[in-house]
């Protein structure tokens, strides 16, 4: 494999783990502080997308598409918190995958009487169109280096807020040992809501980025929730650091290895990796809990 | 009274209606030749990333019921639908629904050529008369044919069979091919293997669960190919026409395909699509009669233009109407029926249609090229006949038996 082959795959597989990285950080933290499995999270991901692509058609902004669509996917969640889901956080985890998947259920056939069941449009915007030239011959899509920066930006911005800030302390304070930083005074319930409002805007995020490259429909949720518990399981559940190097690394051997091994074997490799280290270190790679 | 008493009162009269509804289920679905009504299941992935094709084929389906006023061969006709979440299990089970409590006569599909092969046996061992408007799998075009399978699309290699004498008149000599990596992808790239006299610069296939081809479509530049040929059906074929688009490749590397683009999903890949070409047995601008009726009434009804599935499936109605009505309603002489269908003495929407000894369809393969009207809109003209009366390699390894 050339030099310019190995740089563009790199990117690619960065760019998919950046993506996987705005889905995952709502879902480790809600996991890692609640302790409470939210299967429809990829549904916030299809959410996000569905609203981008109405408002786009409507208003031809896709700036504005994209921030109605997030804080769009973060209302419904924040909503489905406080509406339901915080009545049933005491309960097993076994009633939380079967309330959450019978919510996937639902949200996809919601999305299907609104949209259809056909895919509906989300165009690159115009000014991301095309391919730039990163290295002397080497050209790769505007869109996605956007989306390499789009998912940089946020990681960023979660870093210095999880890390320099008070809020951020209570985070971290919760998912370590939620009953301690109750004790001394944090309201957990409403930090939760909210913490599962921005997670589930990130999704919407990753949603409206991931639309104009992939199709937007019903059940587009799902392959990507799949992979973002991956991606937490690895990372370590309530660690926000975790969930950003695990991302890079499930998104690298991802794509490296689609095009280094025969189909069979290649799309099972981030299986292998996380099986792997669950038997060597269960608790993930940067666990929240000491 | 005490709380175990209670459960217990109602857990017995629980039980006592769950047996009375399972009887009057029972009794209620042994009546199916008395009544003279038509029973036609469609299996398909109603729910999932297909959605769309599935829903194409019931709606191809119903305009054809429809248009024989909702009596198939004279035949009150009932459509019952089942999802098989393109898993091969869940078809199986979808089959034996069908076959066992709703005693269907015919089932549409399943689509998607895994799942055809996992519920194909089970359909024809229970003598149920078998119409695939989509899927046309090799082994059952070929060794494991049956007399009560029939295909109203086509056989999986033909159209790439095609491509590949197609593009060897335009002087390509070095092809890159991608496909998923299932039945119909493999029988595909395998059938312009066949007929392609070039080199082939690369063969990729993808797991059906992947939708973002970049990783793969950025090692097409370095094999260094003139010409890119793939099979991606629905959903797959949006996603790959997109982003073969975006890496600017379609400039230098021309784009062939077959089945992989529909009317209905141009606007979602958008203009990135216009210049790519397309085997096709079908196209909306086909000039017949019927043809011309069919996509009207289609556009009238749904409120959009028909894909190829929708025409297979139309097809298939008009087939089993017509040979119903041959036997006279007689859906309990299946040696007959089978021999009216066979017939196929109706009009196709393609016009010319008949059927080759394995059931499956000889037809003309045209090819189509996506262009952007005037009026802004994208759709897939049709540019010429590569293929006239095409037939398929396996009609040689099929010994048809007597139903």
């Amino acid at each position: 494999m050339s030099l310019s082959l190995i740089v563009v795959q790199l990117l690619n597989g960065v760019q998919l783990g950046l993506m996987l990285f705005l889905m995952a950080s709502g879902l480790t933290l809600v996991l890692g502080m609640m302790s409470f499995i939210n299967l429809a999270h990829g549904s916030f991901y299809m959410i996000g997308a569905f609203i981008a692509s109405s408002l786009l058609a409507w208003t031809g902004n896709f700036m504005l598409s994209l921030l109605v669509a997030v804080a769009g996917a973060g209302i419904v969640g924040l909503l489905l918190e406080i509406g339901m889901l915080r009545k049933v956080y005491q309960q097993s985890h076994l009633q939380h995958v079967l309330i959450t998947f019978g919510l996937i259920l639902v949200f996809n056939e919601l999305a299907r009487l609104i949209w259809g069941p056909f895919p509906v449009p989300l165009p690159v915007p115009a000014l991301l169109a095309g391919s730039v030239e990163i290295l002397p011959g080497i050209t790769y899509p505007t869109f996605r280096l956007a989306i390499l920066l789009v998912g940089l930006a946020v990681a960023a911005a979660l870093y210095v807020v999880i890390t320099h800030t008070r809020s951020g302390m209570w985070v971290r304070a919760g998912a370590s040992d939620r009953a301690m930083a109750g004790a001394i005074g944090v309201n957990i319930e409403l930090m939760f809501s909210l913490l599962f409002g921005m997670g589930s805007a990130l999704a919407g995020l990753a949603g409206v980025m991931a639309g104009p490259i992939l199709t937007v429909q019903v059940g587009i949720g799902e392959p990507i929730l799949i992979l973002s518990l991956v991606v937490t399981v690895i990372g370590g559940i309530g660690s926000i650091r975790g969930a950003f190097l695990a991302a890079l690394l499930v998104g690298v051997i991802d794509t490296f290895g689609r095009i280094l091994f025969p189909p069979a074997i290649g799309s099972m490799m981030i299986f292998l990796l996380m099986a792997v280290i669950l038997a060597c270190r269960p608790q993930g790679l940067f666990p929240a809990r000491a | 009274m005490r709380l175990s008493t209670c459960i217990r009162r109602f857990q017995a009269a629980g039980s006592a209606a769950l047996l009375a509804a399972l009887a009057l289920i029972a009794t209620g679905n042994g009546s199916r030749a008395q009544d003279r009504e038509l029973k036609i299941g469609i299996i398909g992935p109603f729910s999932g990333t297909a959605a769309g094709a599935a829903q194409q084929v019931l709606d191809g389906l119903l305009l054809g019921v429809d248009a024989a006023d909702g009596k198939v061969g004279g035949l009150k006709t009932t459509v019952i639908r089942e999802d098989d979440q393109l898993k091969p299990d869940v078809g199986l089970q979808a089959a034996n629904k069908l076959i066992e409590r709703d005693k269907v006569d015919v089932i549409v599909g399943p689509h998607y050529s895994h799942v055809m092969n996992a519920a194909y046996r089970t359909m024809v061992d229970s003598k149920i008369i078998v119409l695939s408007a989509v899927a046309g799998p090799s082994l059952i075009a070929g060794k494991q044919c049956s007399p009560y399978f029939f295909a109203t699309s086509f056989q999986n290699d033909e159209a790439f069979e095609v491509l590949g004498l197609y593009l060897n008149e335009k002087g390509y000599k070095r092809a890159y091919l991608m496909a998923p990596n299932y039945p119909a992808g493999k029988d595909n790239m395998t059938g312009f293997k066949r007929t392609f006299k070039g080199g082939i610069a690369g063969e990729v296939y993808t797991g059906l669960s992947q939708l973002d081809f970049a990783a793969e479509i950025a090692q097409i530049k370095s094999a260094n190919p003139d010409v890119v040929t793939i099979f991606y059906p629905s959903t797959f074929g949006i996603n790959f026409h997109k982003q073969y688009g975006q890496s600017g490749l379609l400039k230098e590397l021309p784009l062939y395909s077959a089945f992989s683009l529909e009317e209905i999903a141009l606007p979602a890949i958008g203009d990135v699509a216009v210049g790519t070409y397309q085997a096709a047995t079908w196209n909306f601008d086909n000039p017949g009669e019927v043809n011309k009726k069919f996509v009207a009434d289609f556009t009238k009804k749904y409120n959009y233009r028909p894909t190829f599935i929708s025409a297979y499936a139309y097809d298939a109605a008009q087939l089993l109407h017509a040979a119903l009505l041959e036997v006279k309603g007689n859906l309990a002489d299946k040696p007959a029926l089978i021999a009216a269908i066979e017939k196929a003495s109706f009009t196709s929407v393609r016009d010319k249609f008949k059927f080759n000894t394995n059931h499956f369809p000889i037809q003309d393969y045209i090819l189509l090229e996506v262009v952007k009207t005037d009026e802004g809109k994208l759709i897939q003209v049709t540019r010429g006949t590569m293929q006239r009366d095409y037939s398929n390699v396996y009609v040689n390894d099929c010994k048809m038996p007597k139903p």
